[in-house]
């Protein structure tokens, strides 16, 4: 978490305003604002970063009736204090970017917990409309709404809408219309703070009147600075004289229960409109997600459901994604370089070495990888869209404990299953500064796609039938090494601390095909994107090595590195050729298969695993894999480490643990096997 | 009141209500409790409570994973009917 207030304005204005009216979509998580984004503006939306940060941003633009909009979709937040960079990024956007109109998207079927953050939004000075999103949940639930009664009480437009069956899109597009060609300044029903703190609050407004920086409403500024916000607090003690901040601050030190008081006063507000709203509340019956839980939140059960959740998707990954990606590496990237030699007959050899060795051999492979990564995609797609990822969180919170870390920190190791990077930059859910620090040294651990990749096309080949079992040994192990490291780096970086667990269970609902398709879409576009510049160039580089200088491999610069590291790898029961293969996974894991395919010059006919099961002994294989599960963090993966901790020390330090630990664990198994005779 | 009694959210049984009384959190925690619908006089239910490990709780209808330590310092009266 950045420490230091963010200038939205003066960074990049990633939007192109020609006249196109600007949308923004807020709303707390969990209240299906994501499908609404979908909906409006389906295919054209790109993802990106909101500046400085490392929160997704999504953007898009859509055509409606002839006329274009632009639509922004602000993070998920349950307030609009800064708790996180979340919050921050969702009202700096609001008051600086001053979008046209804002949709608050609210939950139907929980309207009282949704509409705090309407509570807040309406205090802004940008016109809001809200949309009712879920209806059919709410149904479900048995509970009535009437919209038309809480537009009257909020005095802002309210449209029902269910964004998962594309219902009521239309009639809120008609609404924010007419919001944007209405100039006249609606007065919505402000909620007010609890009487017994009138007075403090106007005691703060009175010493801060002219000082509030623009473009701060006073009156949020004074609410936000009684409620303890650290980066309101921040921007007034600048502002302020310094007499006028001592003056605010004896206030606020004498009432620093005034955020109660606040959020009391949103909540009596949010009482009174739900009151009229809600005809009929939700009828005490077991429901869904009641009974799922008996089973998926259960201490024991739990757990059981959640191996079984991740058994299901390895299972998945060696029976539907390994033999379309053999088919791939086989008929497809094979048969490529078949055709490119044929084409190449009379081209200088140099340039048949290139195409066919360097760029086929290596990207052509590394494509091969996708349908596994389509298949992590889609099923963590699937499992978050749910609701199930907060179940997960919850039932492995005692055993993340063990590392002095809560049930919010497996999220991001999750995702680490799918990929290292995202599960990097998803550790941001994490509230504390140490716990979330822990999280990013430990979640290399994770064996992500791509080592399951290389683990995928190597324990077959080395194992044949008991591949699977290596391969479940394997992630057991990494993960044994996770818990062991993690509970160690806690107790010695950090002295045993431990943060809050405080997570919202949503509902579970029926998985949208298109949010979890769009999704599926975006990960897989930016890992071929990958794969086409940064892994291909790093093929090139690769086969480049091992032909120069003098075009042979023998006395090439990539064997004169392997034989100049020899020593150690030869510790850990691998020749130079391995030991060139694990160096070379650094720029990106599969790479460590593209660079076998190199050094072993792989015929299209005679497949490299093959050529591999022939060359080495089971006790150097086991320790290759090894070295795989838990070498040097990819380069994709250490950049993106760097960005977090934004600290190089960090860095270097997760780097050196990791290299120590392969080779101590490397090493260890490989003299283990040979001691077992393997 | 009378069959009112006072303790930690954390000693809530399961499927009992009770009524939030204060906070003992500390300010970032509890602002993020009162977003998420913990505020004095609120009425919680317990979901699950098994006694040891993380707790859940159903507040203005939405259902909250607490951490023990979190919940031990949520003080609640409790209602006994």
């Amino acid at each position: 978490m950045s420490d230091l207030p963010i200038p939205m304005a003066s960074a990049t204005p990633l939007i192109i305003r020609e006249k196109m009216p600007l949308i923004a979509l807020a709303g707390q998580p969990n209240v299906g604002k994501s499908t609404l984004f979908n909906l409006l503006t389906g295919l054209n939306q790109h993802v990106g970063n909101w500046p400085g940060k490392t929160v997704e941003r999504r953007e898009g633009t859509f055509t409606f009736e002839d006329h274009s909009y632009s639509l922004v979709d602000l993070p998920g937040t349950y307030s609009l204090t800064a708790n996180s960079p979340e919050e921050v990024i969702a009202r700096e956007f609001i008051l600086r970017e001053q979008p046209d109109v804002v949709v608050a998207v609210v939950n139907a079927a929980n309207l009282e917990r949704s509409l705090y953050l309407v509570a807040e939004l309406v205090a802004l000075p940008t016109p809001i409309v809200v949309a009712m999103n879920m209806m059919d949940v709410a149904a479900q639930e048995g509970i009535r709404v009437e919209p038309e009664v809480l537009e009257a009480a909020l005095s802002v437009p309210v449209v029902p809408v269910t964004a998962t069956r594309s219902s009521g899109a239309r009639d809120l597009m008609h609404i924010i219309e007419e919001t944007l060609g209405d100039c006249r300044r609606r007065n919505p029903s402000l909620p007010e703070i609890r009487p017994d703190h009138r007075e403090v609050l106007a005691e703060i407004l009175r010493q801060i009147a002219g000082q509030v920086p623009s473009p701060y409403p006073a009156n949020w500024v004074a609410l936000k600075l009684l409620e303890g916000d650290a980066e309101i607090t921040r921007t007034m003690q600048i502002a302020l004289s310094q007499q006028k901040w001592m003056a605010v601050q004896g206030v606020l030190r004498q009432h620093d229960d005034a955020l109660l008081a606040i959020a009391s006063g949103r909540y009596e507000w949010i009482g009174r409109m739900v009151r009229a709203a809600v005809i009929q509340p939700k009828i005490g019956q077991i429901t869904l997600t009641k009974r799922l839980d008996d089973w998926a939140t259960h201490p024991f059960w739990g757990l059981v459901v959640l191996a079984g959740i991740l058994g299901l998707v390895f299972w998945l990954t060696f029976t539907v994604g390994s033999p379309v990606q053999n088919w791939l590496d086989t008929q497809v990237v094979g048969g490529l370089s078949q055709l490119a030699s044929d084409v190449l007959v009379n081209a200088p050899s140099w340039l048949k070495g290139l195409v066919v060795n360097g760029v086929l051999d290596g990207a052509g492979a590394v494509l091969t990888f996708l349908p596994i990564m389509v298949i992590f995609f889609a099923v963590f797609g699937l499992l978050e869209d749910m609701g199930y990822m907060a179940r997960a969180a919850y039932v492995m919170d005692n055993l993340m404990h063990l590392m002095g870390l809560h049930g919010k920190s497996f999220l991001p190791l999750f995702l680490g299953f799918g990929c290292n990077v995202p599960a990097i930059m998803g550790t941001r859910v994490i509230d504390s500064k140490p716990a979330r620090m822990l999280t990013i040294l430990i979640a290399p651990l994770v064996p992500c796609t791509a080592r399951m990749a290389v683990v995928a096309f190597l324990a077959p080949a080395f194992f044949g039938p008991k591949a699977l079992i290596v391969s479940w040994g394997l992630v057991l192990f990494s993960l044994i090494i996770l818990v062991l490291s993690g509970s160690v780096l806690n107790r010695l970086i950090f002295k045993g601390q431990r943060s809050a667990f405080i997570m919202e269970m949503p509902l579970y609902h029926i998985p949208n095909a298109r949010t979890i398709g769009l999704l599926v879409w975006q990960r897989s576009l930016s890992f071929v994107k990958k794969a086409g510049t940064n892994i291909l160039a790093m093929a090139v580089v690769i086969w480049a090595l091992s032909v120069l200088p003098n075009g042979n491999l023998n006395s090439s610069y990539l064997v004169q590195f392997g034989k100049f590291v020899e020593p150690v790898g030869r510790w850990m029961g691998l020749d130079w050729r391995l030991t060139v293969a694990l160096i070379a996974s650094f720029p990106a894991k599969e790479n460590a298969i593209a660079t076998m395919g190199v050094l072993f010059g792989s015929s299209p006919n005679a497949g490299l695993a093959q050529t591999l099961t022939s060359t080495f002994s089971t006790a150097s294989a086991l320790s290759f894999l090894v070295a795989t599960m838990l070498f040097i963090p990819c380069m994709a993966t250490v950049a993106v480490i760097r960005q977090e901790t934004k600290s190089w020390g960090w860095t270097l330090l997760n780097i050196g643990i990791f290299l120590a630990m392969t080779i101590a664990a490397s090493g260890g198994v490989y003299h283990l096997a040979l001691a077992f005779g393997l | 009141m009378i069959n009112m009694r006072r303790t930690s959210l954390a000693e809530l049984p399961t499927n009992e209500r009770a009524i939030i009384l204060s906070f003992a959190n500390g300010r970032p925690e509890t602002n993020r409790l009162v977003s998420l619908g913990f505020t004095p006089g609120a009425n919680v239910d317990m979901t699950q409570n098994y006694g040891h490990g993380p707790l859940i709780v159903t507040v203005r209808g939405a259902r909250v994973a607490l951490g023990r330590v979190e919940a031990a310092k949520i003080f609640v009266k409790r209602d006994r009917e």
